[in-house]
């Protein structure tokens, strides 16, 4: 019995040959390279179960130009096969190269309970899995938030252990460097504001309360959330990218084994830099948002300056000023918070430093948002 | 790469090499050649340049004077499609593993593939499982580069470097940071490849232990002298060397 099959390409061959009752012989011929369209190891299963009296299965290799992990991987498959089958393997026919790795290739055999199966869970458990996750995420953000006001009272009584020039580093980054960014931003949200409020009073001929909308705008609200919107996305995520990062480097562990609280180390000089800026940088966006304003006012309202400036210093009062200043406060401590606690959970590949970086800016804006409304709420009610 | 015969044909040639970064020159005037089927040791103390002179051999960092060339090639002179089928035929296990993080070992191993080759997901998804059976991984196939251990990464990047089957492989530190068992199975592991395949092999290390169990020829970096001091076998540079620097090397200052 003699069965050929050649392939498509031309280069390499399959076929097969019975020197005796009990052998297959397997001729290999030409280049077997992946490079090739490889015959399937079925072939060889074909032969071995059309005829059971085949207990043995040999190599000829002679017409071999050329092989690569193709063989190799053709070969392993056969071999796997036939020790299913019970049927022996006689490798002297191959060249010695790939004798070795197919040796090699066994060498180790797979470690039991290695493989990853892959679980199909029901509906109801994988929600109840998400659910326990869930709680367990909110149970870690309590903590965290917890050692983080213990930190913050331990640097109150002096007793927390941070590098000075650290603070100083984080300041400069969250505080000076920030400027361009949150003047463009301001100068722009006062332009706006002031040409929307511009189209409806132009209508009564109230122009000159531009000036109002947009200071009482900017003092009270606008400037802090465009602050704290701005810092979410420039500083809590470089926060999160920088402690996730130092997670994945095992910098976070070598901290805590030296005794070193990353919680005094990492987040309070962080969280410390941008309680100090936030007020700062809301009072500049303030200015900046003015500023927008009187563009508008002088450049398309033919107002002039110092009447522009009285009108806004008319509308403003301290207790506006105040409240944007304790909003700028609170979003800088929840921007820090977000970005650190995004940071210490993160894993530890490079793809979750990306995640810890989104999800830092999402959780940031979030409650940003949602502490904006709740203060507006309160000061409603309370009347201020 | 079917047969490996061990005739003495230049496989890489450095000629007049110097690598710096800017104005510091780490080495200046390297001349070596890298046979066929040589395991080949770049060897020096830390911060000689070692690590350096890899990344000038693979096309990673262009010289600032001389030339690497791969047989007859000139490879930093070469056309973009010469230089890219040179470094499709280079394997490279880097000094901390570079397996991508958010990839398991088998889509690691299987990029090259997918990129490089015509084959199915199913042959590309064969070969790596067999590529990480041949470094001693079978069964590892689905888990992260951080859900095993640190000799464990060193084997799966090897399984990486061998993913197109080069004729070329380089090693940065294959055993630095593994234990002695570790480091000798991964030693016995390189010889059973250049046997097998008749790969050429470089091999960045300064292990004494696996100098002399499995190099074949060698350069020396001096540190002191920013320049090659020797070249050869290692076990003859031990016997004949009368540099003190390269001696004291070889024997741990001992000697
Ligand atoms: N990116 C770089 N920029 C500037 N100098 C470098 C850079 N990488 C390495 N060096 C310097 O080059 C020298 C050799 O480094 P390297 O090749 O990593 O040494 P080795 O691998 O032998 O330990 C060292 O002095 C190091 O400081
Ligand atoms: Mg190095």
């Amino acid at each position: 019995m003699e069965a050929e099959i050649k392939n498509t390409s031309e280069s390499c061959e399959l076929s097969f040959d019975r020197p005796a009752g009990d052998t297959l012989l397997v001729r290999l011929k030409g280049s077997w390279t992946i490079e090739q369209k490889l015959p399937s190891d079925e072939e060889v299963g074909r032969q071995v179960e059309a005829d059971p009296a085949i207990k043995q299965i040999a190599f000829d290799a002679g017409g071999l130009s050329g092989w690569d992990s193709g063989l190799l991987s053709f070969l392993t498959k056969i071999i796997n096969q036939c020790s299913a089958k019970n049927i022996s393997v006689n490798q002297e026919g191959l060249p010695e190269g790939i004798r070795k790795l197919v040796q090699l290739a066994f060498a180790v055999p797979e470690r039991k309970g290695a493989r990853k199966e892959a679980l199909r869970e029901s509906l109801l458990s994988r929600i109840g899995a998400s659910s326990i996750a869930a709680g367990q995420s909110s149970l870690d953000t309590f903590n965290f938030i917890g050692e983080a006001s213990v930190v913050f009272l331990k640097f109150l009584v002096g007793k927390a252990h941070y590098q000075r020039s650290d603070l100083i580093l984080t300041i400069q980054q969250c505080g000076v460097q920030a400027l361009p960014i949150v003047s463009l931003i301001s100068v722009l949200v006062g332009l706006i504001l002031a040409f929307v409020g511009a189209v409806q009073l132009m209508m009564f001929g109230a122009q000159i309360f531009v000036a109002n909308l947009v200071g009482i705008a900017m003092v009270r609200v606008m400037g802090a959330v465009m602050v704290g919107i701005i810092m979410a996305g420039r500083t809590g995520a470089a926060f999160a990218a920088q402690i996730g990062t130092m997670q994945v480097n095992e910098e976070i562990d070598a901290l805590q084994t030296l005794g070193i609280s990353p919680m005094e180390f990492l987040v309070l000089p962080r969280m410390l830099a941008l309680i100090l800026m936030m007020p700062l940088l809301c009072v500049y966006a303030d200015l900046m948002g003015v500023l927008g304003g009187l563009i508008v006012g002088v450049g398309m309202l033919d107002l002039n300056i110092t009447q522009y400036l009285d009108q806004t210093r008319a509308a403003l009062n301290l207790s506006s000023f105040f409240i944007g200043l304790f909003q700028a406060e609170v979003f800088g401590v929840l921007v820090a918070l977000a970005g650190c606690l995004r940071g210490m959970q993160c894993g530890r590949s490079a793809s979750s430093v990306g995640d810890a970086a989104t999800s830092a800016v999402v959780t940031s804006i979030v409650c940003i948002i949602l502490a904006t409304a709740l203060i507006t709420v309160v000061t409603n009610v309370l009347g201020i | 790469m079917s047969e490996s015969e061990t005739n003495k044909e230049p496989h890489i040639t450095v000629k007049d090499l110097t690598m710096a970064y800017g104005s510091f020159v780490v080495q200046h005037d390297l001349n070596f050649e890298v046979n066929r089927s040589d395991i080949f040791i770049i060897m020096g103390g830390s911060g000689c340049g070692k690590s350096t002179l890899m990344r000038h051999m693979v096309g990673l960092k262009s010289p600032a004077k001389g030339q690497v060339l791969y047989e007859d090639v000139n490879f930093w002179e070469a056309g973009p499609e010469q230089r890219d089928l040179i470094m499709k035929n280079i394997g490279i296990l880097y000094q901390s593993g570079a397996l991508w993080s958010s990839m398991t070992l088998a889509e690691n191993i299987a990029l090259p593939l997918a990129e490089y080759t015509d084959l199915t997901p199913g042959q590309i998804r064969e070969i790596a499982s067999l590529k990480l059976a041949l470094v001693g991984l079978a069964g590892f196939e689905d888990y992260y580069p951080s859900e095993i251990s640190g000799g464990m990464c060193k084997r799966a990047g090897l399984a990486r470097a061998l993913a197109l089957d080069p004729d070329i492989l380089f090693f940065d530190e294959p055993s630095a940071g593994l234990d002695p068992i570790s480091a000798s199975l991964l030693d016995d592991l390189i010889l059973e490849l250049r046997e097998s395949l008749g790969s050429t092999i470089v091999v960045v290390t300064h292990e004494l232990a696996s100098i002399f169990a499995i190099g074949n020829n060698s350069v020396f970096l001096d540190a002191n002298k920013k320049t090659m001091t020797a070249t050869g076998d290692p076990k003859k540079l031990l016997e004949e060397t009368k540099d003190p620097e390269l001696r004291k090397f070889l024997t741990r200052g001992k000697g």
